[in-house]
Protein backbone atom coordinates (compact mmCIF):
# COMPACT_ATOMS: atom_id res chain seq x y z
CA UNK A 1 0.00 0.00 0.00
CA UNK A 2 2.75 2.44 0.99
CA UNK A 3 4.37 1.58 -2.32
CA UNK A 4 1.33 2.88 -4.19
CA UNK A 5 1.17 6.00 -2.03
CA UNK A 6 4.77 6.60 -2.96
CA UNK A 7 3.84 6.37 -6.65
CA UNK A 8 1.22 9.07 -6.15
CA UNK A 9 3.76 11.22 -4.35
CA UNK A 10 6.47 10.81 -6.96
CA UNK A 11 4.15 11.70 -9.83
CA UNK A 12 2.85 14.66 -7.84
CA UNK A 13 6.39 15.92 -7.27
CA UNK A 14 7.25 15.33 -10.90
CA UNK A 15 4.35 17.53 -11.95
CA UNK A 16 5.30 20.07 -9.30
CA UNK A 17 8.73 20.45 -10.85
CA UNK A 18 7.09 21.77 -13.99
CA UNK A 19 4.42 23.86 -12.28
CA UNK A 20 5.32 27.18 -13.91
CA UNK A 21 4.00 25.86 -17.19
CA UNK A 22 0.61 25.48 -15.64
CA UNK A 23 0.09 29.19 -15.06
CA UNK A 24 -0.21 29.75 -18.78
CA UNK A 25 -2.48 26.72 -18.89
CA UNK A 26 -4.87 28.24 -16.38
CA UNK A 27 -5.06 31.41 -18.41
CA UNK A 28 -5.83 29.53 -21.58
CA UNK A 29 -8.36 27.28 -19.79
CA UNK A 30 -10.14 30.41 -18.62
CA UNK A 31 -10.23 31.77 -22.16
CA UNK A 32 -11.66 28.43 -23.19
CA UNK A 33 -14.44 28.54 -20.59
CA UNK A 34 -15.02 32.16 -21.53
CA UNK A 35 -15.57 31.36 -25.17
CA UNK A 36 -18.11 28.71 -24.17
CA UNK A 37 -19.75 31.27 -21.95
CA UNK A 38 -20.28 33.56 -24.93
CA UNK A 39 -21.40 30.70 -27.12
CA UNK A 40 -24.02 29.64 -24.57
CA UNK A 41 -25.14 33.23 -23.97
CA UNK A 42 -25.76 33.54 -27.70
CA UNK A 43 -27.56 30.20 -27.76
CA UNK A 44 -29.83 31.29 -24.92
CA UNK A 45 -30.47 34.66 -26.58
CA UNK A 46 -33.38 35.98 -24.53
CA UNK A 47 -34.57 32.59 -23.28
CA UNK A 48 -35.00 32.13 -19.53
CA UNK A 49 -34.10 28.47 -19.52
CA UNK A 50 -33.46 25.49 -21.78
CA UNK A 51 -34.14 21.97 -20.53
CA UNK A 52 -34.48 23.23 -16.95
CA UNK A 53 -31.10 24.99 -16.87
CA UNK A 54 -30.88 28.77 -16.68
CA UNK A 55 -28.08 30.60 -18.45
CA UNK A 56 -26.34 31.12 -15.08
CA UNK A 57 -26.54 27.40 -14.32
CA UNK A 58 -25.28 26.65 -17.80
CA UNK A 59 -22.24 28.89 -17.33
CA UNK A 60 -21.50 27.20 -14.01
CA UNK A 61 -22.01 23.82 -15.65
CA UNK A 62 -19.41 24.61 -18.30
CA UNK A 63 -16.90 26.00 -15.79
CA UNK A 64 -17.28 23.07 -13.39
CA UNK A 65 -17.16 20.52 -16.19
CA UNK A 66 -13.82 21.91 -17.42
CA UNK A 67 -12.31 22.28 -13.98
CA UNK A 68 -13.36 18.73 -13.09
CA UNK A 69 -11.79 17.57 -16.34
CA UNK A 70 -8.44 18.85 -15.11
CA UNK A 71 -8.75 16.33 -12.27
CA UNK A 72 -9.98 13.22 -14.05
CA UNK A 73 -8.13 13.71 -17.32
CA UNK A 74 -4.85 11.87 -17.81
CA UNK A 75 -2.74 10.39 -20.55
CA UNK A 76 -2.09 6.94 -19.07
CA UNK A 77 -3.59 5.32 -22.15
CA UNK A 78 -0.89 6.98 -24.24
CA UNK A 79 1.77 6.13 -21.66
CA UNK A 80 0.75 2.47 -21.62
CA UNK A 81 0.74 2.38 -25.41
CA UNK A 82 4.24 3.88 -25.51
CA UNK A 83 5.55 1.41 -22.93
CA UNK A 84 4.09 -1.51 -24.80
CA UNK A 85 5.56 -0.32 -28.08
CA UNK A 86 9.09 0.19 -26.79
CA UNK A 87 9.01 -3.03 -24.78
CA UNK A 88 9.28 -1.40 -21.37
CA UNK A 89 6.11 -3.15 -20.32
CA UNK A 90 7.93 -6.49 -20.17
CA UNK A 91 10.21 -5.15 -17.45
CA UNK A 92 7.31 -3.50 -15.66
CA UNK A 93 5.52 -6.84 -15.55
CA UNK A 94 8.26 -8.60 -13.60
CA UNK A 95 8.42 -5.84 -11.02
CA UNK A 96 6.77 -6.53 -7.64
CA UNK A 97 3.65 -4.46 -8.20
CA UNK A 98 0.56 -4.45 -10.29
CA UNK A 99 1.31 -2.58 -13.50
CA UNK A 100 -2.21 -1.28 -13.99
CA UNK A 101 -2.36 -0.31 -10.31
CA UNK A 102 0.83 1.66 -10.73
CA UNK A 103 -0.56 3.49 -13.76
CA UNK A 104 -3.73 4.33 -11.83
CA UNK A 105 -1.69 5.73 -8.95
CA UNK A 106 0.39 7.84 -11.31
CA UNK A 107 -2.81 9.17 -12.83
CA UNK A 108 -4.09 9.99 -9.35
CA UNK A 109 -0.89 11.85 -8.48
CA UNK A 110 -1.29 13.86 -11.66
CA UNK A 111 -4.98 14.46 -10.93
CA UNK A 112 -4.35 15.70 -7.40
CA UNK A 113 -1.65 18.00 -8.68
CA UNK A 114 -3.94 19.49 -11.31
CA UNK A 115 -6.79 19.82 -8.83
CA UNK A 116 -4.63 21.89 -6.45
CA UNK A 117 -2.54 23.88 -8.90
CA UNK A 118 -4.88 24.13 -11.82
CA UNK A 119 -8.54 23.77 -10.90
CA UNK A 120 -8.47 25.80 -7.69
CA UNK A 121 -6.68 28.90 -9.05
CA UNK A 122 -8.57 28.43 -12.31
CA UNK A 123 -11.91 28.47 -10.51
CA UNK A 124 -10.95 31.65 -8.66
CA UNK A 125 -10.02 33.40 -11.90
CA UNK A 126 -13.15 32.21 -13.67
CA UNK A 127 -15.36 33.41 -10.80
CA UNK A 128 -13.80 36.86 -11.04
CA UNK A 129 -14.47 37.19 -14.77
CA UNK A 130 -17.71 35.36 -15.45
CA UNK A 131 -21.04 35.11 -13.62
CA UNK A 132 -20.24 31.63 -12.32
CA UNK A 133 -21.75 30.62 -8.99
CA UNK A 134 -19.57 28.59 -6.65
CA UNK A 135 -21.66 29.29 -3.55
CA UNK A 136 -23.29 25.85 -3.48
CA UNK A 137 -24.19 24.39 -0.09
CA UNK A 138 -21.81 22.19 1.88
CA UNK A 139 -23.75 19.02 1.06
CA UNK A 140 -23.67 19.85 -2.64
CA UNK A 141 -19.91 20.29 -2.48
CA UNK A 142 -19.64 17.00 -0.61
CA UNK A 143 -21.70 15.08 -3.17
CA UNK A 144 -19.76 16.80 -5.92
CA UNK A 145 -16.42 15.60 -4.56
CA UNK A 146 -17.72 12.06 -4.06
CA UNK A 147 -18.93 11.93 -7.64
CA UNK A 148 -15.66 13.49 -8.82
CA UNK A 149 -13.73 10.58 -7.32
CA UNK A 150 -15.98 8.13 -9.15
CA UNK A 151 -15.64 10.06 -12.40
CA UNK A 152 -11.88 9.80 -12.02
CA UNK A 153 -12.12 6.03 -11.55
CA UNK A 154 -14.47 5.51 -14.49
CA UNK A 155 -12.30 7.65 -16.77
CA UNK A 156 -9.15 5.87 -15.63
CA UNK A 157 -10.79 2.49 -16.22
CA UNK A 158 -11.58 3.54 -19.77
CA UNK A 159 -8.03 4.79 -20.26
CA UNK A 160 -6.60 1.51 -18.99
CA UNK A 161 -8.82 -0.39 -21.40
CA UNK A 162 -7.72 1.82 -24.28
CA UNK A 163 -4.08 1.39 -23.29
CA UNK A 164 -4.36 -2.38 -23.02
CA UNK A 165 -5.83 -2.50 -26.52
CA UNK A 166 -2.32 -1.67 -27.78
CA UNK A 167 -1.40 -5.29 -27.08
CA UNK A 168 -3.84 -6.33 -29.78
CA UNK A 169 -3.66 -3.39 -32.21
CA UNK A 170 0.11 -2.74 -31.82
CA UNK A 171 -0.36 0.92 -32.70
CA UNK A 172 -3.45 2.54 -31.35
CA UNK A 173 -3.07 6.31 -31.61
CA UNK A 174 -6.27 6.27 -33.64
CA UNK A 175 -8.24 4.50 -30.97
CA UNK A 176 -6.90 6.83 -28.29
CA UNK A 177 -8.01 9.84 -30.30
CA UNK A 178 -11.40 8.34 -31.01
CA UNK A 179 -11.86 7.59 -27.33
CA UNK A 180 -11.12 11.17 -26.36
CA UNK A 181 -13.64 12.53 -28.85
CA UNK A 182 -16.31 10.09 -27.73
CA UNK A 183 -15.75 11.02 -24.09
CA UNK A 184 -15.95 14.75 -24.82
CA UNK A 185 -19.28 14.29 -26.53
CA UNK A 186 -20.98 11.53 -24.56
CA UNK A 187 -19.72 12.47 -21.11
CA UNK A 188 -21.64 15.73 -21.13
CA UNK A 189 -18.56 17.95 -21.22
CA UNK A 190 -19.65 19.81 -24.34
CA UNK A 191 -23.40 19.50 -23.93
CA UNK A 192 -25.53 18.41 -20.98
CA UNK A 193 -27.04 15.02 -21.77
CA UNK A 194 -30.51 16.51 -21.24
CA UNK A 195 -30.06 18.62 -24.39
CA UNK A 196 -29.93 15.57 -26.63
CA UNK A 197 -33.01 14.12 -28.34
CA UNK A 198 -34.89 11.51 -26.30
CA UNK A 199 -33.60 8.49 -28.22
CA UNK A 200 -29.98 9.60 -27.83
CA UNK A 201 -30.48 10.09 -24.10
CA UNK A 202 -31.77 6.55 -23.85
CA UNK A 203 -28.73 5.19 -25.67
CA UNK A 204 -26.35 7.20 -23.49
CA UNK A 205 -27.97 6.04 -20.28
CA UNK A 206 -26.60 2.58 -21.13
CA UNK A 207 -23.05 3.88 -21.64
CA UNK A 208 -20.44 4.63 -18.97
CA UNK A 209 -19.47 8.04 -20.32
CA UNK A 210 -22.07 10.17 -18.53
CA UNK A 211 -20.53 9.02 -15.25
CA UNK A 212 -17.43 11.03 -16.15
CA UNK A 213 -18.63 14.59 -16.60
CA UNK A 214 -22.42 14.91 -16.66
CA UNK A 215 -23.00 13.53 -13.15
CA UNK A 216 -20.55 15.73 -11.19
CA UNK A 217 -21.48 18.85 -13.18
CA UNK A 218 -25.22 18.31 -12.74
CA UNK A 219 -24.76 17.69 -9.01
CA UNK A 220 -22.79 20.89 -8.66
CA UNK A 221 -25.18 23.11 -10.61
CA UNK A 222 -28.06 21.54 -8.67
CA UNK A 223 -29.56 20.28 -11.87
CA UNK A 224 -29.87 17.05 -9.91
CA UNK A 225 -31.70 17.28 -6.58
CA UNK A 226 -32.76 14.84 -3.86
CA UNK A 227 -33.32 11.33 -5.12
CA UNK A 228 -31.67 12.10 -8.47
CA UNK A 229 -28.30 12.61 -6.77
CA UNK A 230 -28.30 9.18 -5.15
CA UNK A 231 -29.42 7.60 -8.37
CA UNK A 232 -26.63 9.31 -10.29
CA UNK A 233 -23.99 8.28 -7.76
CA UNK A 234 -25.27 4.71 -7.86
CA UNK A 235 -24.90 4.68 -11.67
CA UNK A 236 -21.29 5.79 -11.26
CA UNK A 237 -20.57 3.03 -8.72
CA UNK A 238 -22.13 0.42 -11.00
CA UNK A 239 -19.84 1.52 -13.84
CA UNK A 240 -16.79 1.52 -11.59
CA UNK A 241 -17.49 -2.16 -10.89
CA UNK A 242 -18.63 -3.27 -14.36
CA UNK A 243 -15.59 -1.84 -16.11
CA UNK A 244 -13.27 -3.90 -13.92
CA UNK A 245 -14.40 -7.03 -15.75
CA UNK A 246 -13.15 -6.23 -19.28
CA UNK A 247 -9.94 -4.80 -17.81
CA UNK A 248 -9.22 -8.05 -15.96
CA UNK A 249 -10.11 -10.19 -18.96
CA UNK A 250 -8.11 -8.22 -21.51
CA UNK A 251 -5.14 -7.88 -19.19
CA UNK A 252 -4.79 -11.61 -18.58
CA UNK A 253 -5.29 -12.23 -22.30
CA UNK A 254 -2.69 -9.57 -23.09
CA UNK A 255 -0.10 -11.12 -20.81
CA UNK A 256 -0.32 -14.32 -22.80
CA UNK A 257 -0.22 -12.48 -26.12
CA UNK A 258 2.60 -10.08 -25.39
CA UNK A 259 4.70 -9.30 -28.43
CA UNK A 260 7.47 -6.86 -27.69
CA UNK A 261 8.01 -4.73 -30.77
CA UNK A 262 11.33 -3.28 -29.83
CA UNK A 263 13.62 -2.47 -26.95
CA UNK B 1 13.00 21.51 -57.31
CA UNK B 2 15.20 19.57 -54.91
CA UNK B 3 12.72 20.37 -52.14
CA UNK B 4 9.83 19.18 -54.27
CA UNK B 5 11.34 15.81 -55.17
CA UNK B 6 12.37 15.33 -51.55
CA UNK B 7 8.81 16.05 -50.53
CA UNK B 8 7.40 13.38 -52.83
CA UNK B 9 9.95 10.85 -51.69
CA UNK B 10 9.07 11.46 -48.06
CA UNK B 11 5.37 11.32 -48.88
CA UNK B 12 5.65 7.93 -50.58
CA UNK B 13 7.84 6.65 -47.78
CA UNK B 14 5.25 7.85 -45.32
CA UNK B 15 2.46 6.01 -47.10
CA UNK B 16 4.48 2.80 -46.95
CA UNK B 17 4.98 3.06 -43.20
CA UNK B 18 1.35 3.90 -42.62
CA UNK B 19 0.15 0.98 -44.67
CA UNK B 20 2.07 -1.36 -42.41
CA UNK B 21 -0.42 -0.67 -39.64
CA UNK B 22 -3.52 -0.66 -41.78
CA UNK B 23 -6.07 -1.21 -39.03
CA UNK B 24 -4.68 1.69 -37.11
CA UNK B 25 -4.77 3.97 -40.14
CA UNK B 26 -8.41 3.15 -40.80
CA UNK B 27 -9.24 3.78 -37.14
CA UNK B 28 -7.39 7.07 -37.30
CA UNK B 29 -9.29 8.26 -40.36
CA UNK B 30 -12.52 7.15 -38.70
CA UNK B 31 -11.59 8.99 -35.52
CA UNK B 32 -11.00 12.15 -37.54
CA UNK B 33 -14.41 11.70 -39.10
CA UNK B 34 -15.82 11.10 -35.66
CA UNK B 35 -14.42 14.30 -34.23
CA UNK B 36 -15.79 16.24 -37.20
CA UNK B 37 -19.07 14.46 -36.62
CA UNK B 38 -19.04 15.49 -32.97
CA UNK B 39 -18.73 19.15 -33.90
CA UNK B 40 -21.58 18.83 -36.35
CA UNK B 41 -23.69 17.07 -33.74
CA UNK B 42 -22.96 19.93 -31.35
CA UNK B 43 -24.25 22.43 -33.89
CA UNK B 44 -27.31 20.32 -34.73
CA UNK B 45 -28.24 19.84 -31.07
CA UNK B 46 -27.73 23.48 -30.20
CA UNK B 47 -30.07 24.47 -33.02
CA UNK B 48 -32.77 22.21 -31.62
CA UNK B 49 -33.04 24.79 -28.85
CA UNK B 50 -32.54 28.03 -30.77
CA UNK B 51 -33.12 29.34 -34.31
CA UNK B 52 -30.24 31.83 -34.52
CA UNK B 53 -26.77 32.15 -33.12
CA UNK B 54 -25.81 35.82 -33.08
CA UNK B 55 -27.96 36.39 -36.16
CA UNK B 56 -26.67 33.40 -38.12
CA UNK B 57 -28.93 30.46 -38.87
CA UNK B 58 -28.18 26.76 -38.65
CA UNK B 59 -27.04 26.22 -42.23
CA UNK B 60 -24.78 29.27 -42.18
CA UNK B 61 -23.05 27.95 -39.05
CA UNK B 62 -22.71 24.54 -40.70
CA UNK B 63 -21.21 26.20 -43.78
CA UNK B 64 -18.66 28.06 -41.63
CA UNK B 65 -17.69 24.79 -39.99
CA UNK B 66 -17.37 23.05 -43.37
CA UNK B 67 -15.14 25.83 -44.65
CA UNK B 68 -12.98 25.71 -41.52
CA UNK B 69 -12.32 21.99 -42.08
CA UNK B 70 -10.53 22.57 -45.40
CA UNK B 71 -7.62 24.82 -44.28
CA UNK B 72 -7.52 22.87 -41.04
CA UNK B 73 -7.04 19.61 -42.94
CA UNK B 74 -4.14 21.09 -44.90
CA UNK B 75 -2.60 22.43 -41.73
CA UNK B 76 -2.82 19.14 -39.86
CA UNK B 77 -1.44 17.16 -42.78
CA UNK B 78 1.71 19.20 -43.14
CA UNK B 79 2.38 21.05 -39.92
CA UNK B 80 2.54 18.48 -37.17
CA UNK B 81 4.75 20.36 -34.81
CA UNK B 82 2.60 20.29 -31.69
CA UNK B 83 5.09 17.97 -29.97
CA UNK B 84 8.17 19.70 -31.37
CA UNK B 85 9.56 20.49 -27.92
CA UNK B 86 9.43 16.94 -26.57
CA UNK B 87 10.28 15.20 -29.78
CA UNK B 88 13.09 17.38 -31.05
CA UNK B 89 14.45 19.60 -28.30
CA UNK B 90 14.26 17.41 -25.19
CA UNK B 91 15.34 14.27 -27.00
CA UNK B 92 18.12 16.10 -28.84
CA UNK B 93 16.75 15.16 -32.27
CA UNK B 94 17.20 18.76 -33.37
CA UNK B 95 20.95 18.12 -33.65
CA UNK B 96 20.27 15.60 -36.38
CA UNK B 97 17.85 17.94 -38.17
CA UNK B 98 20.49 20.65 -38.34
CA UNK B 99 22.89 18.38 -40.20
CA UNK B 100 20.40 17.92 -43.03
CA UNK B 101 20.88 19.85 -46.28
CA UNK B 102 17.45 21.52 -46.25
CA UNK B 103 15.96 24.24 -44.08
CA UNK B 104 15.40 22.79 -40.60
CA UNK B 105 11.70 23.63 -40.54
CA UNK B 106 11.16 22.00 -43.92
CA UNK B 107 12.97 18.88 -42.74
CA UNK B 108 10.66 18.61 -39.72
CA UNK B 109 7.61 19.15 -41.88
CA UNK B 110 8.79 16.31 -44.12
CA UNK B 111 9.31 13.96 -41.21
CA UNK B 112 5.98 14.71 -39.64
CA UNK B 113 3.55 14.72 -42.57
CA UNK B 114 0.25 12.98 -41.88
CA UNK B 115 -1.36 12.71 -45.26
CA UNK B 116 -4.47 10.94 -44.02
CA UNK B 117 -5.62 14.19 -42.41
CA UNK B 118 -6.40 15.44 -45.93
CA UNK B 119 -9.60 13.40 -45.73
CA UNK B 120 -10.87 16.23 -43.55
CA UNK B 121 -10.88 18.50 -46.58
CA UNK B 122 -13.27 16.13 -48.34
CA UNK B 123 -15.54 16.11 -45.33
CA UNK B 124 -15.37 19.89 -45.29
CA UNK B 125 -16.36 20.17 -48.95
CA UNK B 126 -19.28 17.78 -48.40
CA UNK B 127 -20.46 19.71 -45.35
CA UNK B 128 -20.22 22.97 -47.31
CA UNK B 129 -22.11 21.40 -50.18
CA UNK B 130 -24.88 20.32 -47.85
CA UNK B 131 -25.18 23.79 -46.33
CA UNK B 132 -25.02 25.47 -49.75
CA UNK B 133 -27.85 23.33 -51.04
CA UNK B 134 -30.00 24.26 -48.04
CA UNK B 135 -29.16 27.94 -48.35
CA UNK B 136 -29.54 27.88 -52.15
CA UNK B 137 -26.22 29.67 -52.57
CA UNK B 138 -24.83 30.23 -56.03
CA UNK B 139 -21.23 30.80 -57.02
CA UNK B 140 -19.36 32.01 -60.07
CA UNK B 141 -16.15 30.62 -61.60
CA UNK B 142 -13.75 33.02 -59.88
CA UNK B 143 -15.19 32.06 -56.49
CA UNK B 144 -13.18 28.86 -56.81
CA UNK B 145 -9.97 30.87 -57.11
CA UNK B 146 -10.98 33.02 -54.15
CA UNK B 147 -11.78 29.86 -52.23
CA UNK B 148 -8.30 28.47 -52.88
CA UNK B 149 -6.70 31.76 -51.80
CA UNK B 150 -8.76 31.85 -48.62
CA UNK B 151 -7.92 28.24 -47.81
CA UNK B 152 -4.20 28.81 -48.28
CA UNK B 153 -4.43 31.95 -46.16
CA UNK B 154 -6.22 30.07 -43.40
CA UNK B 155 -3.77 27.18 -43.43
CA UNK B 156 -0.84 29.62 -43.26
CA UNK B 157 -2.39 31.39 -40.28
CA UNK B 158 -2.70 28.09 -38.46
CA UNK B 159 0.82 27.09 -39.42
CA UNK B 160 2.18 30.48 -38.40
CA UNK B 161 0.61 30.39 -34.96
CA UNK B 162 1.63 26.83 -34.19
CA UNK B 163 5.17 27.21 -35.51
CA UNK B 164 5.56 30.38 -33.45
CA UNK B 165 4.47 28.54 -30.34
CA UNK B 166 6.75 25.62 -31.13
CA UNK B 167 9.71 27.99 -31.24
CA UNK B 168 9.23 28.59 -27.51
CA UNK B 169 11.05 25.26 -27.26
CA UNK B 170 14.26 26.96 -28.38
CA UNK B 171 14.16 29.26 -25.38
CA UNK B 172 12.74 26.94 -22.74
CA UNK B 173 12.83 23.17 -22.95
CA UNK B 174 10.44 22.50 -20.08
CA UNK B 175 7.09 20.91 -20.74
CA UNK B 176 4.27 23.20 -21.63
CA UNK B 177 0.55 22.77 -21.99
CA UNK B 178 0.09 25.66 -24.38
CA UNK B 179 -0.19 23.52 -27.51
CA UNK B 180 -3.23 21.41 -26.55
CA UNK B 181 -4.95 24.48 -25.17
CA UNK B 182 -4.26 26.35 -28.39
CA UNK B 183 -6.17 23.67 -30.22
CA UNK B 184 -9.14 24.38 -27.97
CA UNK B 185 -8.93 28.10 -28.56
CA UNK B 186 -8.61 27.62 -32.30
CA UNK B 187 -12.08 26.10 -32.32
CA UNK B 188 -13.66 29.44 -31.61
CA UNK B 189 -12.90 30.70 -35.08
CA UNK B 190 -15.62 28.32 -36.24
CA UNK B 191 -18.36 30.32 -34.60
CA UNK B 192 -19.54 33.80 -35.57
CA UNK B 193 -17.14 36.33 -34.14
CA UNK B 194 -19.94 38.70 -33.13
CA UNK B 195 -21.13 36.47 -30.27
CA UNK B 196 -17.96 37.18 -28.30
CA UNK B 197 -17.15 40.37 -26.42
CA UNK B 198 -14.83 43.05 -27.77
CA UNK B 199 -11.66 41.72 -26.13
CA UNK B 200 -12.09 38.21 -27.47
CA UNK B 201 -13.07 39.56 -30.90
CA UNK B 202 -9.84 41.51 -30.91
CA UNK B 203 -7.76 38.49 -29.85
CA UNK B 204 -9.36 36.22 -32.44
CA UNK B 205 -8.82 38.83 -35.15
CA UNK B 206 -5.36 40.23 -34.49
CA UNK B 207 -3.45 38.19 -31.89
CA UNK B 208 -4.50 34.59 -32.47
CA UNK B 209 -6.37 35.26 -35.70
CA UNK B 210 -8.38 32.04 -35.81
CA UNK B 211 -11.41 33.98 -37.01
CA UNK B 212 -9.61 34.25 -40.37
CA UNK B 213 -9.72 30.49 -40.71
CA UNK B 214 -13.47 30.15 -40.33
CA UNK B 215 -16.03 32.85 -40.02
CA UNK B 216 -14.33 35.74 -41.89
CA UNK B 217 -13.52 33.99 -45.16
CA UNK B 218 -16.73 31.94 -45.02
CA UNK B 219 -18.80 35.12 -44.80
CA UNK B 220 -17.67 36.02 -48.32
CA UNK B 221 -19.32 32.90 -49.70
CA UNK B 222 -22.38 33.47 -47.52
CA UNK B 223 -22.77 36.96 -49.08
CA UNK B 224 -22.47 38.65 -45.68
CA UNK B 225 -21.16 41.92 -47.04
CA UNK B 226 -20.55 43.51 -43.64
CA UNK B 227 -17.58 41.13 -43.21
CA UNK B 228 -16.08 41.42 -46.71
CA UNK B 229 -13.22 43.66 -45.55
CA UNK B 230 -12.02 41.02 -43.13
CA UNK B 231 -12.68 38.20 -45.57
CA UNK B 232 -10.33 39.62 -48.19
CA UNK B 233 -7.70 40.24 -45.57
CA UNK B 234 -7.35 36.47 -44.98
CA UNK B 235 -4.43 35.78 -47.38
CA UNK B 236 -2.59 38.87 -46.09
CA UNK B 237 -2.92 37.67 -42.50
CA UNK B 238 -1.73 34.23 -43.60
CA UNK B 239 1.46 35.58 -45.17
CA UNK B 240 2.04 37.92 -42.25
CA UNK B 241 1.73 35.28 -39.53
CA UNK B 242 3.65 32.68 -41.46
CA UNK B 243 6.41 35.21 -42.09
CA UNK B 244 6.63 36.06 -38.40
CA UNK B 245 6.82 32.34 -37.59
CA UNK B 246 9.74 31.83 -39.99
CA UNK B 247 11.61 34.78 -38.47
CA UNK B 248 11.05 33.42 -34.97
CA UNK B 249 12.13 29.97 -36.09
CA UNK B 250 15.37 31.21 -37.64
CA UNK B 251 16.13 33.27 -34.55
CA UNK B 252 15.45 30.21 -32.40
CA UNK B 253 17.68 27.94 -34.46
CA UNK B 254 20.52 30.44 -34.08
CA UNK B 255 20.07 30.30 -30.34
CA UNK B 256 19.77 26.51 -30.17
CA UNK B 257 22.45 24.86 -28.04
CA UNK B 258 21.27 21.27 -27.84
CA UNK B 259 19.73 19.58 -24.86
CA UNK B 260 19.87 15.88 -25.62
CA UNK B 261 22.63 13.36 -25.20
Amino acid sequence: MSMYLEMIRVRFLMMLAYRTNYYSGILIYSINIGAYYFLWSAIYGGKEEIQGLSVAQMTTYVAVAWMARAFYYNNIDREIAAEIKDGKVAIEMIRPYNYLGMKTMQALGEGIFRLLFFSVPGMIIVTLIFPVRFDASVTTWLFFFISLVFSFIVNTHINLLTGIMTFFLFNNTGLIRAKRVVIDLFSGLLLPISFYPEWAQTVMSYLPFQAISYVPSMIFTEGFVGQEIYHALLTQIVWVIILLIPIRLLWSLAKKHLIVQGG
Amino acid sequence: MFYLSLFFQYASQYLKTRLTYRVDMVIEILSDLLSQGVNLIFILIVFRHTAFLGGWNRDEIIFIYGFFLVPYAIFSSFFNIWDFNERYIVKGEMDRILTRPVHSLFQIILERIELESLFGAITGLLVMGYAMANLELTFVWYDILIFILMVIGGALIYAGIFISIATIGFWSDSRTDIMPMMYNISNYGRYPINIYNKVIQFVLTWILPFAFVGVYPASYFLNREEWYGYAFFTPVMGLLFFGIAILLWNAGVKRYRGAGN
